[in-house]
């Protein structure tokens, strides 16, 4: 991986200062969209959903120390194979790889 | 300042959005043949698309000075029918050489299908013959890592100049696969899907702004038109040179596109 230390031309302390309450208030929204699915009618069957568990998953690469997690993240959620699939059965994509598609 | 917008349907947009693009300062287009958001009934009807897209948006955009392009193809959502498809591009074989046409695309995976494939392998063949620029469309989200690879393995084998394809929609974990097999990197303000401002400015500031472009995707979805004007706002809130924010927003379009020789514009 490419050092990309220093290519931001702010200061840490001014994207602190600049983006906290953005992502503080991004932070609250996932927060607050897990207490929803919690409240809805069907919440204990949604613990196994595929995207929820992505997402638990993808919160856990967030909260890493290690730099590139926007990519590792993004990479989580992809599908991992290699070979074309035989047909396309839909035109939409949802956002996480299910193991079982 | 001046900016291009490389990848826009305005087909999909109203005389307003080319109205404050204009005042945000955009001086040209592209627009990319895509999906209409449903399956077409016949061939035929991409000539009529084909029509609008060299004719009718032309003149409407030139009202505001804005010099509209656009790229012809079969979009991948609508290559799962092979047959279908090769009608297609036996059509844009006929709309190809229209004044500011400037190439292929987007073309590309939607669902990383075989029949994806064969028609990408059809329509990189068709630009390589007819010496096009290509224009990539990468699949949404989870698609979108295999599909790049797919993609550049594709072009790759066609023996493609990695200096004459923009593959577009790349986000943090694509881009590096793409630089590093020496393509442009295409990336889309888009909300919820793609990429936010600030993400988009993250990764031109990890690639030292080369060698990409940045668009709105601007069509019938969720999307915004003046998403260029705002990423320019990002760039010099983070105290960004002139020169790097004129660099990304029209000299590296301008670049790519002028490959084309039939990009023209004209700045005052």
């Amino acid at each position: 991986m490419t050092d990309q230390s220093h290519t931001c031309p702010m200061t840490a302390s001014n994207v602190i200062e600049t983006y906290f309450l953005e992502h503080r208030g991004k932070l609250l929204d996932i927060a607050a969209f897990l207490d929803r699915v919690d409240r809805a009618s069907g919440a204990p069957d949604a613990k196994g959903d595929f995207l929820i568990k992505a997402l638990h998953e993808g919160l856990r690469l967030v909260a890493s120390d290690e730099p590139g997690r926007a990519r590792r993240l993004l990479e989580s959620l992809s599908d991992p194979t290699n070979e074309p699939i035989p047909a396309a059965h839909t035109k939409s994509a949802s956002g996480a790889y299910d193991e079982k598609s | 300042m001046h900016y291009i917008e490389p990848h826009i349907h305005m087909i999909s947009r109203t005389t307003d959005d080319y109205h404050r693009m204009a005042m945000a300062g955009c001086v040209a287009c592209t627009e990319p043949a895509f999906w209409a958001g449903y399956d077409r009934p016949h061939p035929e009807a991409f000539a009529d698309y084909f029509e609008h897209l060299t004719s009718f948006e032309r003149g409407r955009a030139a009202r505001f000075s804005i010099a509209h392009h656009c790229w012809l193809c079969i979009n991948p959502k609508e290559a799962e029918d092979v047959a279908f498809s090769r009608e297609v591009i036996q059509i844009v074989r006929q709309f190809i050489d229209r004044p500011g046409v400037v190439g292929i695309g987007e073309i590309g995976f939607n669902k990383n299908s075989r029949n994806e494939l064969t028609i990408l392998e059809e329509q990189v063949a068709l630009a390589v013959e007819l010496n096009q620029l290509i224009l990539v469309h990468t699949p949404h989200m989870e698609d979108k890592l295999k599909g790049t690879r797919l993609t550049l393995d594709v072009l790759d084998a066609h023996g493609v100049s990695p200096d004459r394809a923009m593959i577009d929609h790349m986000e943090e974990h694509t881009t590096r696969l793409v630089r590093d097999r020496g393509y442009w990197v295409g990336m889309t303000i888009y909300p919820d899907t793609k990429f936010t401002p600030q993400r988009a400015v993250d990764t031109i500031e990890t690639l030292a702004g080369d060698r990409l472009w940045i668009n709105s995707s601007a069509d019938w979805a969720y999307s915004d038109p003046l998403l260029l004007p705002q990423t320019r706002f990002e760039m010099q809130r983070r105290g960004h040179t002139e020169a790097m924010i004129q660099k990304v927003l029209y000299d590296n379009p301008l670049q790519f596109l002028s490959q084309s020789g039939k990009f023209k514009v004209t700045v005052t």
